[in-house]
């Protein structure tokens, strides 16, 4: 079914819409089949364009003939329409509130990333295992193994792992050689079932003597009692040479309420400090940040400092096991700091690695209807990379605008690209042949420059961030984004742009005019010499 | 003690020093310094570890002013410098720049030495109308003496914040001069027809000091004012919220919800909130109803001086540069009788009377300055100096509790004055994105109506500063500071290319030969971040458990991190630099760091391989 079928009413003349910060606006209202437009039909005044599937909710009120729709959006703006006559008003708001399935005009563009970042070493290799998404709906068609393991033994660890995300190449440390690998939990059940295909896998790259560690996602407890689901974690006495970690990431709904409550303690509107802080608190949302950081610093330090393997994993092995993986790899890789490689990591990280996007990012904040997979651990992992630039300022390419995008883009968009919950579905949808991929029109130099950061200075280190609860702010950019005025900030990024644009300027001069200078100078001497 | 760097903490840091239960290593000894550092000394022996304790504890509470350390410390300048120093801020120039005296206001001599008040200085603004009959009536009927005179004057629309103590009126008590004097202030804006009174603290608290016969004001005996409770509290409530904040900035690994709800529990920002809220209100009551206000709280010496300069940096762009900074602390605080040395303990006294009063509003600038980043002249670090010196007595200018002790005492003649200090080395105090014609360096700065709980922020750049781990590992005010400084350069060097390129371009012209000089290489080498860098070491990630053990970049591993922080400042302080520069020293001596792992040098020398694997066994 298309859209625009259920548009009953595409255009309502004299609707004024109100938003914080902005004087109110008169104006036409128009609906599209993709878009809510608000034009006031003068030259130099803004006009809204709102895409449909941004909307998270809608409340509806009447006062006489006069009705206010109030839009809540999935990127927490809070907007309200004020539309005269009953019936345009209850036609506008049913065409909205119509959830868009039909997402087919959406697209995606796939990589060769993969390939680039598996040339580094000889002790892997590409394997095709799960061509056909046959074997493990959520792993791409082309997964990175030890080369000593062939598919044979990959399918009988298939069996063996959750989702049959059985252990893959996440990242390769140059450095060192060191790699971590992620997969889903190992089924070890009730009865301690082991595979010798599994432990042949993880073993296979660990160097003489030396040993590995484990980083599971979930507390002990929560591991323990994922056995009675066929579930578990690796048993010492199989995986000798390796140490196991728990860490506790949430996960779900603990994550779905804690963003409610954030979202929510940010829009009340009380003079009281004590309940901000104490409803900040509440949301449990910056305890989530922490714990995420503290153990994606911790798979760092084992891999640079320790020199050590690590397997990442938690239950399914798509949600904080690649926050971990993704994130340990901000901290200690270069290149995943800038802008290209940032969307590299994405990629692979995310989308590759089948994180549900379509699951997770349904609704956000606002909307009523919970569902029980919905859960912001990509907005989460945002907010982490955040800190890290907050704390390393110079060290990015990119800037918080770049995360902000992204951050809408998962939620809401026009591209294909956080379409789907993985490749096997991405795929099915033909979205690379029906839709346009993100990173294609953010890759063009006119969107770039928006989303770069005039600090940037390659810094080729591994860059260690502070878990400290007094390093870990709120992020004001997302959360504080419609309940503050940012006029000062951005005249302060400005500023800061054009004090660096000025120093660029002055230095091409200088070259120019030192170049003309020698080039004088020289013809001078070529006179002076014959 | 090979791991301490070199401490240095001037005596009149230490805020309180603490024996603790003695070690296999030896006795520790944990001092806590008011500019919130907080190291700890092993000392081997029990005994000597005794000793130190006893001295440091007389050395800490000096009796004497002379037994201060701006008494014998010499910056190496001559009489005359020393005296320049001094003439650097000049109040009455201050009140000239405000367009004083006038037709309205003028100074009035009634407190010459001190006749009327000790607590004020002899030079004060009063309105023409209020004779010194007036005054002296007035004075009566106020707390200490401390009679309404100008504070500020917004020379815009004849509005002005005056400044006074509570009114005696107990009960029912009344004073006609009072009420004149009221009335001259009223009068003294003729855009104006009522006058705000606002009493700083919370209304019980005035409605108890009345039982004492004092109190505020009856608005049936003033004709034409408009009264207004602002509930600050007073200094003990701040004394304890800020020890309460130390304590959680101080606690070893929190967790999110420790540190929060500490925070919460504080109730730090909520002070700094109701601070800043009145500030907000005596702006807009002048900026934009062109009322005048009158600012009270019991002396007057402490919340009205928060308050009447917090507005005043509100109001007035000047205040926010550099040197309007200074006039204002000099003017707000120091001329009329802040109680610098009971309120910091700079001399052995009652401990009830110190409060982190200034520091208050110190931390409103610093609200202020990350709400409106391009509005101030100066940067975070100018403020964490003062906040420093304020309890150093390092220089002069804080000393006493007015200034008629100050000068009994002759601070000019025998010490030296920070501003001087501070605007010698001006460089490393400039915001970079501070430019005299930008919008937000013009007017008043307009604060959101809205209520914005969130806008208040945990500082740990004050009160986490000597923990460098913390704090963002990149200055980006350095950086834009190196970009600026550079441009400049590039600048004058294009001016020098240009006018060369000129004459040789003359030269040819005339077909003369001239040899000139080789153009210099280029200079320009970035601003690499690996220049100016210290190295960047992996904290504690695991927790409540035993540290990670990890090497110290010193020991090999180059490339670890290197990255720009600002460590790389040439701190101009001496003091401040022996106490900030030392990364890995000060996280040792903290104790609060364990990621430092020479705790235990034997651990971190021998590769004990059994006690990282318990670290994850625990996990």
């Amino acid at each position: 079914m298309e859209f625009a079928e259920l548009i009953k009413t595409p255009r309502v003349d004299n609707v004024v819409l109100h938003r914080p910060f902005y004087p109110a606006v008169e104006g036409t209202l128009c609906l599209t089949g993709h878009h809510l437009i608000l034009s006031s039909r003068q030259d130099n005044t803004e006009e809204l364009w709102l895409l449909h599937s941004n909307i998270d909710a809608i409340d509806k009120r009447f006062v006489g003939s006069l009705g206010t729709i109030i839009i809540k959006c999935k990127d927490f703006r809070i907007i309200q329409l004020d539309i005269p006559g009953m019936e345009e008003c209850l036609n506008i708001a049913s065409s909205i509130e119509f959830e868009v399935i039909e997402d087919g005009w959406h697209s995606f563009l796939p990589e060769q990333e993969f390939e680039l970042y598996s040339s580094a070493t000889s002790e892997w290799r590409l394997s095709y295992v799960y061509k056909g998404f046959a074997v493990c709906p959520s792993y791409p068609p082309i997964v990175t193994v030890p080369k000593s393991i062939d598919d044979e033994a990959l399918r009988k660890v298939a069996t063996f792992r959750h989702g049959g995300r059985f252990p893959v190449l996440s990242y390769y440390h140059k450095k060192n050689g060191m790699v971590i690998m992620r997969s889903g939990q190992p089924l070890t059940g009730t009865n301690g079932r082991r595979c010798k295909e599994d432990e042949k896998l993880i073993n296979a790259t660990l160097r003489a003597g030396k040993r590995g560690y484990i980083i599971d996602t979930r507390s002990l407890n929560v591991a323990q009692q994922t056995r009675a689901k066929g579930g578990g974690f690796e048993q010492e006495a199989h995986y000798p040479q390796w140490r196991r970690i728990h860490k506790s990431i949430e996960r779900y709904h603990i994550l779905q309420e804690s963003l409610i409550k954030l979202v929510e303690a940010c829009n009340d509107q009380t003079h009281n400090m004590d309940r901000w802080l104490s409803k900040l608190e509440a949301s449990n949302w910056l305890t989530h940040i922490k714990e995420i950081l503290t153990t994606a610093c911790l798979a760092a330090q084992c891999i640079d400092r320790e020199g050590a393997l690590i397997l990442i994993h938690g239950t399914e092995g798509t949600d904080s096991t690649l926050q971990v993986t993704s994130l340990a790899q901000i901290i200690l890789e270069p290149r995943s700091r800038t802008i290209r490689g940032f969307e590299a990591l994405i990629e692979r990280e995310w989308l590759q690695a089948g994180h549900p996007f379509q699951q997770r990012c349904a609704q956000s904040a606002y909307c009523n209807t919970k569902q029980k997979w919905e859960a912001p651990v990509f907005l989460l992992f945002l907010d982490c990379v955040w800190q890290i630039l907050r704390q390393f300022p110079c060290s990015f390419e990119f800037n918080e605008n770049f995360l902000i995008m992204l951050f809408e883009h998962a939620y809401a968009s026009q591209f294909g690209t956080f379409l789907g919950n993985n490749e096997s579905e991405r795929c099915k949808l033909k979205l690379q042949q029906k839709t346009m991929s993100l990173w294609s029109w953010v890759n063009q130099p006119s969107e770039l420059s928006k989303f770069t950061n005039p600090l940037f200075e390659a810094n080729n280190l591994v860059i260690w961030p502070s878990v400290a609860p007094q390093s870990l702010p709120l992020w004001e950019g997302i959360f504080l984004r419609w309940n503050r005025s940012s006029k000062y900030l951005d005249e302060a990024y400005e500023e800061m742009v054009n004090i660096i644009e000025y120093n660029k300027e002055l230095q091409a001069k200088v070259n120019i005019l030192r170049r003309q200078l020698a080039e004088l100078e020289t013809e001078d001497g070529m006179q002076e010499s014959p | 003690m090979e791991h301490i760097r070199t401490p240095k903490i001037l005596h009149s840091q230490i805020s309180t020093i603490e024996k603790q239960a003695t070690t296999a290593t030896g006795c520790p000894l944990l001092i806590r310094c008011k500019n919130f550092q907080i190291i700890q000394l092993i000392i081997p022996q029990e005994r000597d570890c005794h000793d130190v304790y006893i001295s440091l504890i007389r050395l800490a509470r000096p009796v004497k002013y002379e037994e201060l350390y701006c008494f014998s410390f010499n910056p190496m300048l001559d009489k005359e410098e020393r005296e320049q120093g001094w003439v650097l801020i000049d109040l009455s120039e201050e009140y000239t720049r405000m367009g004083l005296p006038n037709h309205y206001w003028q100074l009035s001599d009634v407190n010459r030495d001190y006749r009327v008040c000790d607590s004020y200085p002899t030079e004060l603004y009063v309105p023409k109308s209020a004779t010194a009959h007036i005054i002296v009536g007035s004075s009566k009927f106020r707390s200490r003496r401390r009679f309404p005179v100008l504070s500020y004057y917004y020379k815009d629309n004849h509005a002005s914040i005056c400044r006074s103590s509570q009114p005696l009126s107990g009960f029912s008590a009344r004073c006609l001069e009072d009420e004149q004097m009221l009335q001259a202030i009223r009068k003294a804006n003729p855009g104006s027809d009522f006058v705000y009174v606002v009493d700083t603290r919370p209304k019980l608290n005035a409605m108890a000091n009345r039982a004492a016969g004092k109190g505020y004001e009856n608005e049936d005996n003033y004709s034409n004012i408009k009264f207004q409770f602002i509930g600050i509290e007073n200094i003990h409530v701040m004394r304890n919220s800020l020890q309460k904040m130390l304590e959680v900035c101080e606690l070893k690994s929190p967790s999110m919800s420790d540190f929060l709800w500490g925070l919460e529990n504080s109730g730090w920002l909520r002070h700094i909130k109701a601070i800043m809220d009145a500030g907000i209100f005596i702006a807009k009551a002048v900026s934009e109803e062109g009322a005048s206000v009158l600012v009270h709280c019991s002396d007057g010496w402490d919340r009205t001086a928060q308050v009447c300069s917090v507005a005043s940096l509100l109001l007035d762009p000047h205040y926010r540069t550099l040197k309007g900074f200074m006039v204002l602390i000099e003017k707000d605080w120091i001329s009329f009788g802040h109680k610098f040395n009971h309120r910091y303990g700079n001399l052995d006294g009652d401990p009830k009377e110190i409060s982190p009063v200034i520091d208050q509003f110190i931390e409103c600038v610093w609200q202020l300055m990350e709400q409106f980043p391009c509005a101030f002249e100066f940067n975070e670090r100018f403020l964490i100096h003062i906040q420093h010196h304020i309890y150093s007595c390092q220089f002069g200018n804080f000393l006493c509790n007015s200034q008629k002790e100050r000068r009994e005492l002759k601070i000019q003649e025998r010490t030296y004055s920070l501003w001087a200090h501070l605007w010698k080395n001006r460089a490393d105090y400039l915001n970079p994105l501070f430019r005299a014609d930008h919008s937000q360096t013009q007017g008043t700065l307009h604060l959101p109506t809205t209520p914005c709980n969130f806008m208040y922020k945990f500082w740990s750049g004050m009160y986490n500063r000597f923990e460098k781990g913390m704090q963002p590992r990149q200055s980006v005010t350095d950086y834009l500071m190196a970009v600026k400084e550079e441009t400049q350069q590039l600048e004058e060097e294009l001016e020098a290319l240009e006018e060369r390129l000129e004459k040789i371009q003359k030269v040819q012209l005339n077909c003369t030969k001239v040899k000139s000089k080789q153009s210099e290489p280029s200079k320009h080498s970035g601003f690499s971040t690996s220049d100016n860098s210290i190295a960047n070491t992996p904290q504690d990630y695991s927790g409540n458990m035993k540290s990670f053990p990890s090497r110290s970049p010193s020991q090999g591993d180059e490339d670890s991190a290197l990255i720009l922080t600002q460590d790389n400042l040439k701190s101009s302080d001496p003091d401040l630099s022996a106490n900030s520069d030392q990364e890995s020293g000060v996280e040792d001596l903290s104790c609060r760091s364990p990621s430092g792992g020479e705790h235990a040098p034997s651990e971190d020398s021998g590769k004990d391989r059994d006690s990282d694997e318990a670290v994850f066994l625990t996990a």
